[in-house]
């Protein structure tokens, strides 16, 4: 059995796991963008993430990974007999790879059935493996043109409308996207930006002490990871509690009228583009208050969260050289000390 | 032992070592052209491998599909099911694949082994999940601007470059001092800090080395192995040369330290600096040439990391080329994707010769309809490349220079929308320096620019040439490069002592006319002069007058003669 690497072994990057737990804990606040160098840990980290949440139950069998309350599917899923029970499986981790054509995204002809029994039927592709779970994009900047548009489209939609090959179907497909990228080769389409809820950028740890420890850890991994994976078991378990809290509590964290004036107002201070911005500002606040102890979110959840809501959605100068986190902390400087 | 005898004796140090199997290293980049050299190292390595070890070969440019197998079309027609044929992924359980010319490898060739080394196991597909083992052995053969795909290259530990080695017997390791693992892991991050190198993936890399050497004599680590790690993992990778060891070094410059960090002894015992220093040392003679001490680059000092590598360069892999396939019958000037659209309809035979059986005597033909054809998809021809041309001389030359720095990065940001690429020559002096190479990244952009430096002669003919290679380069790379001179054109340095300058100035801009390259003199002087007219009719070239030089002008000088 392989191991994966612990979530709470990862050596500093705070803000992308913050970025990453207030994702699991609320499902439909929409992806999370990480910014940054190779070899920063950002795959480790996401892949971590998704072993730390709680097991889905799906419609046993359904290659759809339909719930089953809400059975009964809304496509034809043919794998799926009439008095199907249901499973727990973990939260469905797909990766989509840079090279992957239009076929293995959206699916296409079973090829097996057309084969040998002559029938049509549908063979779901990762988008539809992806439903409730994760959708991650290393190196997005440097995907296909044609395959981020078809991304685009069903993460706005949660659906995914193949018509092709004389197929027919429509089906849910609901995912957190989680992308990585390394701004020097390519920028990213402004409008796949927009999609993601969050952004956060990542660096080499500067410090050479907190390097070796990476080094240090990775290598007691490689060489017995058992042990190591053990050694961290109760700080994953942890982490993996306070997520479980976090989202039951999640409804029932309340946001006062004045956060979300003061959100509004930073809003339109920084000039960031459409209602999105202040809506994600309020959604990752109230998780990270779920996160928290408090009973509402506060001005405090409101500011940790700004710069990862807001960094990707300011519109840039281009002769101005300040970053967009400076921007923001300048923001919500004057807005909190008036 | 000169630098080339040792870099083969390391050469063959690895060759040993990827004997042993050490399936944690990923495997070894190798930049070599078929020879001699590639041959022998190849040689030794198979010579050491047991017969039981799979070696397999990819084809030149391997995509995903044969990485993992597909559709096998002959044998699913001929069985009427589907057969699928085995990967070369699979083929090389627990061996080694060899990849030649493995910069051709298709970007979806180089997404998916950087995938199955990161997971052991093979994606979703015929025979997702099934975990795989191997070597990936790489054989670059490329030169300046294509290269293995850093995605791949950052997977394999080692680093070997056989270009100009001179095969011979391999040297014989000295006994040497043993480490602990704890000390080795300090050191070996020190060693990748003084060299440049920020990310922890190289140090990890480094360690695993080390690890392996030791293992494969079945003996503790020692100082002789992380020496070793150090020449094949982090050496060649070196982006900075390590400042000089003992009491020559150089006093650091005011400004902040780079954030990368010297390694600092007293940090942490001076066991583990002093170690680090004694490992950059035994790597000085293999580092790659030219490379500058860190205070001298101070741009590149803070970000950047491994993916500072070569940028949009490498993107993928080459212009002109197949990039997948699209469900829709091929319009004019397109190609048909004939295995592509066989694919499609072969399942369908069955089906379709039971709704529609041939004319009794007739042949059955395989049928293919419209709805099978699949378009090959290729890289639009026509993206673009502005070769910025900065007069960085004389008194007027810092306004200029901040104006073209934001006519560049006005560009740039247009650029995604259009995938075009910038460049950027500066000339100041007797000589024309690329501050900034092709590129579509604003981040890269900024840091290429952030100093310019200004003031001195003014040498256009030696601008001019520098600007030809570079367009000649781009256009070799598929793409249409365009010059754009920001000059007031009164040339004052010539190439060679005794030429006129203006005479040499005009011959340069000759020779850009005659390559058929496209350029743009924007005209600076304050007071209309004879001489940009005369260099832009050489050149061939629009002429616009802009004395004041605005950044948005320039774009719209640019755009509207692109």
């Amino acid at each position: 059995m392989a191991f994966a690497y612990p979530f709470s072994a990862i050596v500093g990057q705070e803000e992308m796991k913050r970025a990453l737990l207030i994702a699991a804990v609320d499902p439909r606040l929409g992806g999370v963008m990480v910014f940054g160098d190779r070899g920063t840990g950002k795959s480790t980290a996401v892949r971590a993430l998704s072993q730390l949440l709680p097991p889905i139950r799906v419609v046993a069998g359904c290659p759809f990974n339909c719930a089953p309350d809400r059975a009964p599917c809304p496509v034809p899923c043919t794998r799926k007999d009439g008095r199907a029970g249901s499973r727990a499986v973990p939260v469905p981790f797909v990766d989509l790879p840079l090279g992957a054509t239009e076929d293995r995204v959206v699916g296409s002809l079973d090829l097996e059935a057309a084969l040998s029994t002559g029938v049509r039927r549908f063979e779901p592709g990762l988008l539809a493996r992806a439903h409730r779970g994760f959708l991650y994009i290393d190196e997005v900047n440097l995907l296909e043109d044609h395959i981020v548009d078809l991304l685009l489209d069903v993460a706005v939609s949660g659906e995914s409308v193949v018509e092709r090959e004389g197929l027919s179907v429509r089906h849910a497909a609901r995912f957190q996207l989680i992308g990585s990228g390394n701004p020097e080769e390519g920028e990213l389409r402004p409008q796949l930006l927009d999609r993601f809820a969050l952004s956060v950028e990542v660096t080499t740890p500067a410090a050479i002490e907190d390097r070796v420890e990476i080094v240090r850890r990775r290598d007691a991994f490689d060489r017995d990871p058992q042990a190591f994976v053990a050694m961290w078991q109760e700080a994953d378990a942890q982490v993996a509690r306070s997520i479980a809290r976090a989202r039951r509590r999640l409804e029932r964290i309340a946001v006062p009228d004045e956060v979300l004036a003061l959100g509004a107002r930073l809003c339109s201070e920084l000039g960031a583009d459409g209602l999105r911005g202040e809506l994600t500002l309020m959604r990752a606040g109230r998780a990270l208050a779920a996160l928290g102890r408090g009973e509402s979110m506060t001005g405090k959840d409101l500011a940790a969260v700004a710069p990862m809501a807001l960094r990707h959605r300011l519109r840039r100068n281009p002769l101005d050289e300040t970053g967009s986190s400076a921007r923001i902390a300048r923001a919500l400087e004057g807005l909190l000390s008036a | 032992m000169t630098a080339a005898d040792q870099r083969w004796a390391d050469a063959l140090a690895a060759a040993r070592l990827l004997q042993t199997l050490p399936f944690a290293l990923g495997g070894a980049h190798v930049r070599a052209r078929p020879g001699p050299q590639r041959d022998a190292w190849l040689a030794a390595l198979r010579t050491g491998l047991g017969g039981a070890t799979p070696v397999c070969r990819a084809p030149a440019g391997a995509g995903a599909d044969a990485l993992l197998g597909g559709l096998d079309l002959a044998a699913t027609l001929a069985s009427g099911r589907p057969a699928f044929g085995e990967g070369l992924l699979k083929a090389a359980d627990g061996g080694v694949l060899l990849l030649p010319m493995a910069e051709r490898l298709a970007p979806d060739g180089a997404a998916v082994l950087a995938a199955v080394l990161d997971q052991g196991r093979l994606p979703a597909g015929p025979a997702g999940g099934h975990p795989v083992r191997l070597l990936v052995i790489a054989l670059d053969e490329g030169a300046d601007d294509e290269r293995l795909s850093p995605l791949l290259s950052a997977r394999l530990a080692l680093l070997l470059d056989l270009e100009g080695v001179r095969p011979g017997p391999a040297g014989v390791a000295a006994t040497s001092a043993a480490v602990s693992a704890e000390a080795a892991a300090g050191a070996l991050c020190r060693a990748s800090a003084a060299l440049g190198l920020d990310s922890p993936r190289w140090p990890l890399h480094a360690l695993r080395c080390a690890r392996a050497l030791a293992a494969a004599d079945a003996r503790p680590l020692n100082e002789g192995d992380l020496a070793l790690a150090v020449r094949l993992v982090l050496a060649p990778r070196a982006i900075c040369a390590p400042a000089a060891a003992g009491p020559a070094e150089p006093a650091p410059p005011p400004s902040p330290e780079p954030a990368g960090g010297a390694p600092r002894p007293e940090s942490d015992g001076p066991g583990a600096g002093s170690l680090a220093e004694l490992l950059v040392e035994s790597a000085r003679a293999v580092l790659p040439p030219g490379l500058e001490p860190e205070a001298a680059a101070p741009t590149r000092g803070a970000a950047g990391g491994a993916g500072r590598s070569r940028g949009a360069l490498q993107r993928a892999g080459g212009r002109g080329r197949p990039a997948g396939t699209q469900a829709r019958p091929p319009r004019a000037g397109e190609r048909l994707a004939l295995v592509e659209t066989l694919k499609a309809a072969a399942p369908w035979q069955a089906v379709r010769r039971r709704e529609q059986p041939p004319a009794p005597g007739a042949q059955d033909r395989f049928r293919v309809l419209r709805g099978d054809l699949r378009t090959q998809r290729r890289r639009r021809p026509a993206e673009m490349t502005s070769i910025f041309l900065v007069d960085a001389s004389g008194s007027a030359a810092v306004a200029r220079l901040a104006e073209a720095k934001g006519a560049v990065e006005l560009l740039l940001t247009r650029a995604y929308a259009r995938r075009d690429e910038v460049a950027l020559v500066a000339f100041r002096g007797t000589r024309a320096e690329v501050l900034l190479p092709p590129t579509r990244s604003l981040a890269r952009a900024r840091r290429a620019l952030a100093d310019l430096p200004g003031g001195g002669g003014t040498p256009i003919a030696h601008a001019l040439e520098t600007a030809h290679l570079l367009g000649l380069g781009c256009r070799a790379r598929g793409r249409s490069p365009t010059i754009i001179l920001l000059t007031d054109g009164r040339a004052n340095v010539a190439r060679t002592a005794g030429v006129d300058p203006m005479d040499d100035a005009e011959a340069a801009a000759r020779a850009i006319a005659a390559a058929g390259l496209r350029a743009i003199l924007i005209d600076v002087a304050p007071r209309p002069r004879a001489e940009g007219p005369r260099l832009a009719r050489a050149l061939g070239a629009r002429h616009v007058a802009l004395p004041r030089v605005e950044a948005g002008r320039v774009v719209a000088a640019v755009e509207a003669g692109a």
